[in-house]
């Protein structure tokens, strides 16, 4: 509120959004999108260490052909968990609810989002979905697959599928609003000069992931509302029996979860188009190919759906229509990959950890991206749908590209979150932990997707000779998880002995490191005036001298 | 945002507009009821169809207040819901309308 005089002795006690106000409440109340960012930080990560516990069993389980581990049952619901925990309550709100919630007013140039409560609402909303999808779990959980398709969804399972159902749902509410913040304040909050132009790519992909999060999680949660009448009043929806049809479940369910995983992976794409420049020390290649490509993929994303679909009967001129239009969503991906190339090529590249998670996005997403190629070509489809091959796509791309993104975006922007720096050496050490763990976990699943082991089964006792690469994976499978804990345990362990961070370590564009590290309340001690273009990389490395002269 | 609708526009209170519209939507909710008594084949799920949209409608002029918003933003929200509406009842009947078999 009031700005501190300066007096000398307050430069170490500067007021910051962490050090304002004290007490269990004044975080569970506030309305800063800085502290709303971490009031998800930490309820993401805590998902996340419970999504990982049910693959770490998974993988377990799969160690030996034999089902010995765990029941069938059992493995029905883990994977399940798994998928849903990850999907709805870790990588969905992961990077927007956190970096984009911390970000997105700073770099715009505003006080905060625009509907602050709604914001701290949608935090609300999500520790509900989560708690009632906790109780779910601890009281029985459920067997359906994150996917949850009728008949088995509406008629038969005996798992207890509505109440993972009203925990998405709820979990689905506080996604769509973190999206109409993001596009109101985009829309309204910029600080004069800001145009649509000098916008940062991070701003560009975010909004694209909120028309996406508005127009498509409607939708999902229709379904499950649907699914969930059919099976409590027998309405005839999904059943044929009742006139329903089933098939019709998948058309509703993928319009949401295809463009839902561009939800995922847009924002890390827009991670990786920030750290890319600044370690290159040059202006993106193309701004405006970066930035249509993101609305790009919202728009297209919306078209190809029934790619998930190719061998559920629908009508062959639906496929031949899907699989044209799966290729040409590839293409605002492609040109991104591209630009991000042109943007390295002659940089003076430094090799720091976020810059070192990019190139782990860059790889790992165009394998996961050339795969989905592979996947919406009919012929290949048909072969193998339902193996590992798909599990292994999605992998790279979820895992390999957005966790990759979400994990460099943490380590760049963290000196200005925590106001403290990590160890470096450490850092580098994870990425490179994390990197082989994830190829040594998923790159095995193509190959045995294309061998034909088929995906959620427990027990492949009846082709053993699958074994040599399911232990690969799992092996990989535990280097992964250390390479996960690790920054986790840095990132605490210099909250309180890590070395106080300047305002901007990194020397990098963007309005979020002209102000300090961490940021004071309202983000800027005085509105800022933009008259930069981003990425403005040459005029921040020109020696002070040419600055003087600048007319050529 | 609601005042100037209200006083930009009509003459009656916005309250009696809101009990209006509410009126309405009840009275169509009690068409649908007694239509889907009567025998028109195939026409029963058009014409069901055809009141809901007109109370979706209504609810999204009068009670979320688009009927007479002033900003482009709100417009442009809507036109791109409806475009998303289409595109997805577009290519999911186009599955229906080509199967080959059955
Ligand atoms: C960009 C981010 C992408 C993500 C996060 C992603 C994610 C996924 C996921 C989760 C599935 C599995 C669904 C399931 O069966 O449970 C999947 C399957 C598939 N993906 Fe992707 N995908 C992406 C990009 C692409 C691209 C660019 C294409 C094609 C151009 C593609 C084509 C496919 C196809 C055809 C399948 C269905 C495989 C099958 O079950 O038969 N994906 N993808
Ligand atoms: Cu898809």
């Amino acid at each position: 509120m009031g700005m501190p005089t300066v007096v000398p002795q307050q430069r170490f006690e500067r007021e910051t959004y962490l050090n304002k106000e004290y007490g269990i409440w004044s975080w569970l109340l506030t309305t800063d999108h800085k502290r709303i960012a971490l009031l998800y930080l930490i309820s993401i990560t805590f998902f996340f260490f419970i999504g990982g516990f049910f693959a770490l069993l998974i993988r377990l389980e799969l160690l030996t052909p034999a089902g010995d581990l765990v029941q069938a049952d059992t493995y029905n619901k883990l994977f399940t968990q798994h998928g849903m925990v990850m999907v709805f309550f870790f990588l969905i709100p992961s990077i927007p609810a956190t970096l984009g919630n911390f970000l997105v007013p700073m770099m715009v140039g505003a006080k905060d989002l625009a509907f602050p409560r709604i914001n701290l609402l949608s935090w609300y909303l999500y520790i509900i979905g989560g708690i009632i999808m906790l109780h779910c779990m601890l009281t029985g959980g459920v067997d359906t697959g994150w996917t949850f398709y009728v008949p088995f969804s509406s008629n038969f399972t005996n798992t207890k599928f509505v109440e993972a159902g009203i925990a998405i749902f709820i979990a689905g509410f506080s996604s769509i609003l973190t999206g109409l913040n993001f596009v109101v304040t985009i829309h309204r909050m910029r600080a004069p000069g800001m145009t649509w132009s000098r916008l940062p790519l991070f701003i560009w992909a975010h909004y694209a992931t909120s028309i996406i999060q508005l127009l498509g999680t409607p939708v999902v949660a229709i379904t499950i509302v649907l699914v969930a009448c059919e099976r409590a009043l027998h309405l005839g929806i999904f059943d044929p029996k009742l006139g329903g049809d089933p098939v019709l479940f998948q058309h509703l369910f993928w319009f949401y979860s295809h463009p839902a995983v561009y939800i995922m992976i847009l924002p890390a794409m827009g991670v990786v188009t920030e750290i890319i420049p600044c370690f290159s020390r040059k202006r993106i290649f193309g701004y405006q190919f970066v930035a249509l490509s993101s609305i790009a993929i919202a728009v297209f994303g919306f078209l190809v759906w029934a790619h998930h679909m190719f061998v559920a009967g629908i009508s062959v001129y639906s496929a031949l229509v899907f699989s044209f239009l799966s290729y040409a969503v590839a293409l605002p991906s492609a040109i991104k990959v591209f630009n991000w190339t042109a943007t390295l090529y002659k940089g003076s590249i430094r090799y720091d950890a976020p810059m070192l998670y990019a190139f782990g996005f860059l790889g790992l997403f165009t394998i996961g991206g050339l795969s989905g190629l592979f996947l919406a070509a009919l012929g290949i489809n048909v072969h193998v749908t339902d193996t590992y091959f798909v599990v292994a796509h999605f992998h790279y791309i979820m895992v390999g590209g957005a966790v990759m993104g979400y994990l460099g975006g943490m380590h760049f922007w963290w000196p200005k979150i925590s106001g403290k720096l990590y160890p470096e050496g450490w850092a580098r050490l994870a990425a490179l932990i994390v990197f082989i763990g994830f190829n040594l976990t998923f790159f095995p699943q193509f190959v045995l997707g294309y061998l034909g082991m088929p995906r959620r089964y427990y027990d492949y006792s009846h082709m053993p000779e699958f074994q040599v690469l399911n232990v690969l994976s799992t092996a990989g499978a535990t280097v992964l998880g250390v390479g996960y804990l690790l920054p986790m345990v840095y990132f605490l362990w210099s909250m309180r002995y890590g070395k106080p961070a300047s305002d901007n370590p990194w020397n990098a564009a963007g309005l979020e490191w002209k102000t300090a590290s961490p940021p004071p309340t309202f983000n800027f001690d005085e509105e800022p005036v933009v008259t930069w273009e981003a990425y403005n990389y040459d005029e921040l490395d020109a020696p002070p001298q040419a600055q003087e002269v600048t007319v050529a | 945002m609601a005042e100037s609708a209200a006083s930009g526009h009509s003459k009656s209170s916005p309250l009696k507009l809101y009990f209006g519209v509410w009126a309405t939507l009840l009275v169509l909710t009690f068409v649908t009821y007694r239509v889907a008594y009567l025998e028109l084949g195939p026409f029963n799920s058009v014409v069901a169809l055809v009141i809901a949209s007109i109370k979706a409608t209504l609810v999204a002029l009068f009670f979320m207040h688009v009927w007479h918003a002033s900003e482009k933003l709100t417009k442009l929200v809507i036109v791109a819901a409806l475009f998303f509406l289409l595109l997805l009842l577009g290519l999911t009947m186009a599955d229906y309308a080509t199967r080959t078999w059955s």
